[in-house]
């Protein structure tokens, strides 16, 4: 083998050998900068559960959007016996019935979704891309649907719940607006953000 | 030669022996061969430029006065409205330079599919502009927070909350993206850092090579005759013309001086422009409980807005929400391969047939139909009527290769036209 020539395996090799390390430095030194993009710890402490009495709230009433957990808005609804019994005549027009998407805590599977009946609490952000919904709770004709139950509308895109939270057909929101964890410290304090005992 | 003229290339003559200078001034401007026969629709590259550099130039100035938190922010814009001298301009002039960079951009692609530019040889100039409109976008979607007004926050709370639609990792991916569980003064902060440096620089260096391809190549024409093909026998081009001064005195200049005047008046009279450049409820501080009413963003990206809405049905076991995203994104994403798309013997629609002016013409109603219902509120008509816009949107792009091919053109002149 003379001086000049090439030693085409070993150049390989050596510049395989060298984008291999080169590549796997690269991946390691992204590692803080997308790791930095994460929620901070200050962030993840502000995420803390809230408290809301509800003792106040009267049948047919939202309380809220006031209360915020993880900056979200919060809906606590106390239905009348009137909206209940809507709930029960199970519209055919709901994309999910009886909730069988995760959208809800196991002990709010049920048909009004919560733990008291009477009592509805929710994420108040559409499941489609996050706007916070309006609560139309009168049956009535709205310019959105001519057969109008009551219930959630989002203004940003048409999206449209029932008094339970339960997503509409045909509509852009894929799922029934979020139940959040909860549980009751009292008859009138609710605790939202955590399970508690009740799990 | 009088004494300062030799001195001068003197000088010249030094620098040029270790920075191509005079190498580069003559590739690029005096010569430079543009072809002649440049209308109307050539204004627009060099007033995008110039509005970028309006862009940078104001966005640098508002920095030294606006505070990324959200404390500050809001208030902060209006102390730069009140109390800072000239704020008020400053202001306005990145605000409406937002809306005037997507004006001409778009005329600047319009120009580009009328005249086919991004055909062989221009494909990567094509590929590039592309990018610098994705560039663009992202560019006013991150500003679009900073003010912190109450449409800034839940524009970017729906924008965001599209990375939610991905399956599997979507939900995780938001909150990646906010660094919080919902959009919070640590998105402000990483928004404007976008905003200001990375997408900034990245709008440069993109904005750089697409002129560079451009000069490599040589600009399209309206006729998308070649204008090399016919040289004189010194080599140039006998269509072309030397871009400095022709161009730049003759063409571009009055172009830049007629867009100032009208750039003037919009700022001055009409910097909100009816609630289309700025709109009402941002001048409602970011309420994270308060959805506005109507939730539309900034005319420009209203077409791909009504496309994302035009989605309300699941496919394919997925929801709809995601088809949502894989529509606009598609919609955006679909124009890059477009050069080969296009299997026209013939670049200008002046030597096209039927077909494809036809399809083009409906084409451009559709996307200003999208971008009308894009600001209004959604109801079952409406939807119907995007649903079939967001059809011929795609059907424009994925039927070409069959109409282009199919159509009967006509000849193409050997030399430039001059009408």
């Amino acid at each position: 083998m003379s001086e000049n020539s090439v030693n085409s395996g070993r150049r390989n090799f050596l510049i395989g050998a060298t984008s291999l390390v080169g590549a796997a430095g690269v991946v390691g030194v992204a590692v803080p900068f997308v790791g930095s993009w994460n929620p901070s710890a200050k962030a993840l402490a502000a995420g803390a559960p809230i408290k809301v009495d509800i003792g106040k709230l009267k049948p047919g009433e939202m309380l809220g959007p006031i209360p915020a957990w993880r900056d979200k808005p919060i809906f606590v609804v106390k239905r009348s016996e009137e909206m209940l019994s809507i709930l029960e005549s199970k519209d055919d027009r709901l994309a999910d019935p009886h909730s069988e998407r995760p959208m809800q805590p196991e002990y709010a599977k049920n048909d009004g979704r919560s733990i008291k009946p009477d009592v509805l609490v929710l994420v108040g952000l559409c499941t489609h891309l996050g706007c916070s919904p309006k609560y139309y709770p009168v049956v009535q004709p709205e310019q959105f649907d001519e057969n109008w139950i009551g219930g959630f509308f989002c203004p940003c895109h048409g999206s449209k719940f029932d008094l339970a939270g339960r997503v509409y057909k045909g509509v852009p929101a894929p799922s029934n607006l979020e139940v959040p964890p909860h549980f009751y410290e009292s008859e009138s304090v609710v605790v939202i953000g955590e399970d508690g005992g009740t799990a | 030669m009088s004494a300062i003229q030799q001195s001068f290339k003197n000088v010249m003559d030094w620098v040029d022996a270790r920075l191509p200078v005079t190498e580069t001034y003559e590739k690029h401007m005096s010569k430079y061969y543009a072809p002649k026969n440049f209308n109307f629709w050539y204004f627009f590259g060099v007033l995008a430029t110039v509005v970028l550099v309006n862009q940078l130039l104001t966005g640098i100035w508002l920095t030294m006065s606006y505070v990324p938190t959200a404390d500050g922010a809001f208030a902060s814009i209006e102390y730069i409205m009140r109390d800072v001298e000239y704020g008020w301009m400053l202001r306005y002039m990145h605000s409406t330079g937002a809306s005037a960079f997507f004006l001409v951009v778009y005329l600047h692609m319009f120009r580009a599919l009328a005249y086919g530019s991004y055909q062989k040889p221009r494909e990567l100039i094509w590929i590039l502009g592309m990018v610098i409109f994705i560039a663009l976008m992202a560019e006013g979607f991150f500003g679009y927070l900073l003010p912190w007004g109450n449409m800034s926050f839940w524009a970017g709370q729906v924008i965001v909350s599209l990375a939610g639609a991905i399956p599997v990792v979507g939900e995780d991916l938001a909150v990646w993206v906010r660094g919080d569980f919902n959009i919070s003064g640590i998105t402000l902060n990483r928004f404007f850092a976008l905003h200001v440096v990375l997408i900034p620089l990245v709008l440069i260096v993109l904005v750089f090579l697409h002129i560079l391809a451009l000069h490599e190549v040589g600009s399209n024409n309206p006729d998308g005759v070649d204008i090399k093909k016919n040289l004189d026998e010194d080599g140039k081009p006998v269509d072309g013309i030397p871009f400095h001064p022709h161009y730049t005195i003759g063409h571009d200049l009055p172009a830049i001086v007629g867009f100032l005047f009208l750039f003037s008046i919009v700022m001055f009279y009409f910097p909100d422009g009816g609630g289309y450049l700025i709109e009402a409820p941002n001048y409602e501080p970011a309420n994270p409980l308060k959805t506005p009413d109507l939730i539309a963003p900034v005319w420009y990206y209203t077409p791909f807005y009504s496309m994302l809405r035009a989605a309300t049905f699941p496919l394919f076991g997925l929801d709809a929400k995601f088809w949502g995203l894989v529509v606009m994104a598609g919609a955006i994403a679909l124009p890059i391969v477009l050069p080969w798309l296009d299997k026209s013997p013939v670049k200008s629609m002046r030597y096209k047939g039927w077909a494809s002016r036809i399809f083009l013409t409906v084409f451009i109603i559709a996307f200003f139909i999208l971008g009308y219902l894009g600001t209004q509120h959604p109801t079952a008509g409406r939807t119907l009527v995007a649903q079939i816009c967001t059809g011929i949107y795609f059907g424009y792009f994925l039927l070409m290769p069959w109409y282009t091919s199919v159509e009967k053109t006509r000849p193409v002149p050997e030399r430039v036209t001059m009408r």
